[in-house]
């Protein structure tokens, strides 16, 4: 049909400039917004630093000493690592209740495996970690194949496990000077050395090794653009060629092996093995809380692990410093109430540079 | 001939709707097939179900004259076979280049690559870069910039120029030039004659009549589910395609 009028034509004399996009952002505020948006760990970076700041002012040079970034660190080192293991999950959109749970259970099966069946602890430890990558996978499949949502069967799990930690252990402790002189290599995350008068544990080396090593793999592989793609839009992120089954499953199933590491990390950082220890019971909401203050989105695909570490030390530098400071108990968990509110909103501005 | 992809009999239903009713859908080599029909009519569920993108309850889908059964759109992609959804498929938090990338990242060459997985952001972005300015559609510096901080005509430009650059047989666009200025459609469309004269097969659906009377060579008319029929645009007005996907005129029994 070449009779329709040719209203297109005057388009090839008009200007060939290409589409620009403006940068219609006005001022201090609407750039700082947009920094945000690309890098979304400086909010919790900044209170990180604005807390130490304070907290330093307040209590005096004791709090800039090794022994308080000692006691920091051996703090937050199980909870930093579930922390990690909690951001994959949630920037798939998802949530893990069970992450705590896995810990301890596999903290207890690696001392049962040791003492009651006396398999070699290096080998238990190996059987622990497998077995909280296999709790993962079966969390991974009920969400990506039966399409539960995550809050329901983390929920579930959480009780499961936690439930059959209790019944398998009989509620028997296993007592640290059992360990450190049958099975050392259980403690091996709580061998401790120096670094510029602050005295480190191997588990925090691996904590810290782990976040390092995520943030990598989320920045710079494929894999990692496909974990926020999944979060982003699952229905997009399949028709855009990912998949999306695998991806979910390789997120439950490290977070799986994370937490196992946890449980690991656990035995040298409290020396005995509990099955009643709070992380079974705390470890879900501790590591959620500093995925929130970290500035990772539950609605998935944005934040970064960093900002989740951060968040994880945020709380650490809080409770010590309110410690420190002699303020009742009670105030940490008033400050970090603010602070989640506080970030969620961030997170809702932060999404409007988009718009 | 033998249509380079053929549907035979295809049928999907959600719950009582019926979205592909028996149709059948023939794509010619090299050709521009344009679909028209009215919303609703099932252009969007017929181009699906031959990508991959929906597995139809029955029917079946040909390729290159072979039998093939794509349970996702990996397969189709694998196969040859791109496609421009309606919804474009972006993950908006991610940038120009994570998306035109997505599912096929290019990793960097030796170690880094091999062991570590690292991805060559480099050699992605140039090539993202080059196939935007192809489209007259981007400026340079933005290459890096989430998808969600560009407009809807830009993210089109984006979703057709992925399309473009990937698709060796077979490219189905989905209403592609729907949120774009005059001057951006007329871009997507020489980009399509451009692509045609590589020896690619286009489907092309829209609702703009005289985008698709001037690229198409056939227009495959959709009603209710189905093909109802195929025209020549030389032989019929634009008012005759418009009267058979409204159902005010009936086809001459071919
Ligand atoms: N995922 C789905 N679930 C339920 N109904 C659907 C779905 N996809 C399409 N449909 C229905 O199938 C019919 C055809 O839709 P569609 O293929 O999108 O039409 P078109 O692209 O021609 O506008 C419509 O009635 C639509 O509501
Ligand atoms: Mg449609």
């Amino acid at each position: 049909m070449s009779n329709s009028d040719n209203y297109e034509s005057v388009v090839t004399s008009a200007s060939q400039d290409i589409a620009k996009f403006d940068d219609h952002r006005k001022g201090a505020l609407g750039h700082f917004q947009h920094m945000l948006h690309m890098t979304p760990s400086l909010v919790p970076l900044i209170v990180l630093v604005a807390s130490i700041i304070i907290f330093g002012i307040a209590i005096g040079s004791n709090f800039f000493s090794a022994y308080a970034l000692t006691l920091i660190l051996q703090q937050v080192q199980i909870v930093g690592v579930l922390a990690a293991a909690q951001s994959l999950v949630v920037l798939t959109a998802g949530i893990d209740l069970s992450v705590g749970a896995i810990a301890v259970f596999t903290s207890v099966l690696m001392g049962q495996f040791t003492f009651r069946y006396g398999i070699p602890a290096p080998i238990s430890i190996l059987l622990g970690v497998s077995i909280g990558t296999a709790i993962g996978a079966i969390s991974g499949w009920l969400v990506s194949r039966v399409k539960l949502p995550p809050f329901i069967v983390t929920l579930g799990m959480w009780q499961i496990v936690l439930a059959a930690n209790y019944l398998y252990s009989a509620n028997e402790t296993i007592r640290a000077q059992d360990i450190a002189t049958n099975a050392p290599s259980l403690q091996f995350l709580g061998n401790t050395f120096k670094l510029g008068g602050a005295t480190m544990t191997l588990g925090v080396v691996m904590m810290v090794v782990i976040v390092a090593a995520l943030a990598y793999y989320l920045r710079a592989t494929a894999w990692g653009r496909h974990v926020y793609a999944v979060g982003d839009d699952p229905e997009a992120a399949k028709l855009a060629g990912v998949n999306v089954h695998r991806t979910l499953m390789s997120v439950y199933m490290l977070v799986g092996l994370i937490c196992g590491l946890a449980g690991w990390a656990m035995i040298g950082r409290y020396g005995s093995i509990s099955p009643s220890a709070t992380t079974g019971m705390m470890g879900n909401i501790q590591s959620i809380t500093a995925v929130v203050i970290g500035g990772i989105s539950l609605f998935g695909g944005r934040g970064s692990i960093l900002g989740a570490f951060f968040g994880a030390l945020i709380v650490g530098v809080f409770e010590l410093g309110l410690r420190m400071a002699g303020a009742d108990a009670q105030w940490t968990y008033l400050l970090i109430g603010i602070l989640i509110i506080g970030a969620v909103s961030v997170d809702q501005w932060i999404r409007k540079v988009a718009m | 001939m033998e249509p380079i992809l053929k549907g035979r009999n295809l049928v999907k239903r959600y719950g009582k709707v019926t979205a592909i009713d028996h149709s059948d859908f023939d794509l010619m080599k090299g050709e521009i097939l344009a679909v028209i029909g009215d919303n609703g009519a099932g252009k969007s569920s017929i181009i699906k179900a031959l990508c991959g993108a929906i597995t139809p309850d029955e029917g079946e889908v040909w390729l290159e004259g072979k039998r093939v059964r794509f349970a996702s759109p990996i397969d189709a992609r694998e196969a040859g076979i791109e496609t421009v959804y309606q919804t474009l498929a972006m993950s908006p938090a991610l940038s120009i280049t994570d998306n035109m990338f997505m599912g096929r990242e290019i990793r960097m060459p030796g170690l880094m690559g091999k062991y570590l997985r690292k991805l060559d952001r480099p050699k992605m972005e140039k090539f993202a870069r080059d196939k935007l300015s192809e489209l007259g559609l981007m400026t340079i510096q933005n290459i890096n910039q989430p998808v969600e901080s560009l407009s809807g005509g830009q993210r089109q430009g984006v979703a057709v120029a992925r399309a473009a650059a990937f698709g060796s047989k077979v490219i189905i666009l989905d209403e592609p030039t729907a949120a774009l200025g005059v001057k951006e459609s007329r871009k997507v469309l020489e980009l399509i004659q451009d692509v045609r004269s590589r020896g690619v097969s286009i489907i092309l659906i829209s609702h703009n009549m005289p985008h698709v009377f001037e690229v198409a060579d056939r227009i495959h008319v959709h009603r209710l589910g189905r093909k109802l029929c195929v025209i020549n645009p030389k032989d019929h007005s634009m008012s005759d395609a418009v009267a058979y996907m409204t159902g005010a005129k009936l086809p001459e029994a071919a």
